[in-house]
C-alpha cells in the first residue's frame, strides 16, 4: 500500500476532485443493457425515442457503474481505499444518451476517523455527472473507508 | 382489483438468482471497477474482503435483470396495462456482506406504495424495496428505489 496517492489525510473537507471525461457508446448501452437492464429505450434507438428518455438511453445501474469506472480511474485506484458500505442516494435526473460524453465532480462533504479503529477513516462524498451540455445527470452521496498514512506506513 | 392489490403492495415476491461466476465478476470488474479484490483471486486474498468478489455495482445491476425477469401479475386486472417508465434513483443502498465469485444471490423485492406525481400527470410512482440473500440467507444487498409507472 505504500507509495498510494490518496489517503484518508488527503481528502479535505469542501475540496473537489475531477472525475475526467467518459464518451459513452451505444455499443455498450446496449451491451450493458443486454445483460442487466434489458428494457426496449436501453436496446434500441427508436424504442428511446418514443419513451421519456428520448433516445438510445444508459440504463441507471450502467450510469452507476460508469461512474464507478470514473471514480477508479481518478483517483480510487491510487487511494488507500478499504471499499465503502453503501450509498446514501442515487439520483437519475437526466438521461444519459448513446453519445453523450460525461464529466464528473466529487465534492468531499465530511470525514472522520473510526472511534474503534484509528487508522481508518471516513470520507462523506457528493459526486455530480454532467453532459456536454453541463446538465447534471447524476447525483450519488456515499461515505468510503480510507487507511491514514500512519496505516500505511506512507 | 386496486392497484395496490395490482403492484402487490406490502407483499415480498421472489424475483429469482442470479450466480457470480469467477469470470463474470472479473469481465464487470475489469470494465467498471477495476479494483483488486474483484480482479484477481490472490490480490484478493491479501484484501480487507479475502477473496475474490463481485463488484457491489455488480450485484445491485443483478437485482434489475431478476426484476425485469420476473412476471408481473396481471390476472384480475380488467384496466389497461400500467406501462413502467424510468426510475429517479435509489436511497439507502447497503452492501452488508460481500458476494464471493461462485455465490448464488437470491433478489427479493417489495413495493412499499404509490402515489401520484405531480410534475407528470397520469403517472405514478411507485416505492420499492430490494434485497438479495446469498446460499446461507444472509441479506448481502438492500435498496429503496422508486418507478414511474403511468396508469390510465
Amino acid at each position: 500500500m505504500t507509495g498510494k496517492k490518496w489517503a484518508y489525510e488527503d481528502f479535505e473537507e469542501g475540496a473537489s476532485l475531477d472525475l475526467g471525461s467518459k464518451r459513452v457508446t451505444a455499443e455498450e448501452i446496449v451491451e450493458f443493457a443486454s445483460e442487466f437492464d434489458f428494457q426496449p429505450m436501453h436496446l434500441d434507438e427508436e424504442a428511446g425515442r418514443k419513451s421519456i428518455l428520448g433516445g438510445l438511453s444508459a440504463s441507471g445501474w450502467h450510469t452507476c457503474a460508469m461512474f464507478m469506472r470514473m471514480l477508479c480511474d481518478a483517483f480510487l485506484l491510487e487511494s488507500t481505499s478499504q471499499g465503502a458500505p453503501g450509498v446514501d442516494m442515487v439520483k437519475w435526473r437526466k438521461s444519459v444518451l448513446a453519445g453523450d460524453t460525461l464529466t464528473g465532480r466529487c465534492t468531499v462533504l465530511s470525514k472522520r476517523l473510526s472511534k474503534s479503529r484509528p487508522q481508518l477513516g471516513f470520507v462523506s462524498m457528493r459526486t455530480e455527472l454532467f453532459n456536454q451540455r453541463g446538465e447534471t445527470v447524476f447525483e450519488l452521496e456515499n461515505t468510503g473507508m480510507f487507511l491514514t498514512r500512519e496505516a500505511v506506513g506512507a | 382489483m386496486t392497484l395496490d392489490d395490482y403492484f402487490q403492495i406490502g407483499v415480498t415476491v421472489t424475483l429469482g438468482s442470479h450466480t457470480f461466476e469467477p469470470e463474470a465478476v472479473k469481465a464487470f470488474a475489469r470494465k467498471y471497477d477495476p479494483q483488486p479484490f474483484h480482479m484477481d483471486e490472490a490480490a484478493a486474498r491479501n484484501s480487507v474482503l479475502g477473496g475474490l468478489c463481485a463488484s457491489g455495482w455488480h450485484t445491485a445491476a443483478a437485482w434489475m435483470k431478476c426484476n425485469l425477469g420476473a412476471h408481473r401479475p396481471a390476472d384480475g386486472w380488467d384496466g389497461p396495462e400500467p406501462e413502467f417508465g424510468p426510475s429517479p434513483g435509489f436511497r439507502n443502498l447497503r452492501w452488508l456482506k460481500p458476494v464471493y465469485a461462485g455465490e448464488t444471490v437470491t433478489y427479493t423485492r417489495t413495493a412499499l406504495g404509490h402515489r401520484p406525481l405531480a410534475s407528470r400527470p397520469g403517472w405514478r410512482i411507485l416505492t420499492v424495496k430490494a434485497e438479495g440473500f446469498d446460499s446461507t440467507g444472509d441479506k448481502v444487498i438492500e435498496f429503496e428505489s422508486a418507478v414511474l409507472v403511468k396508469v390510465q
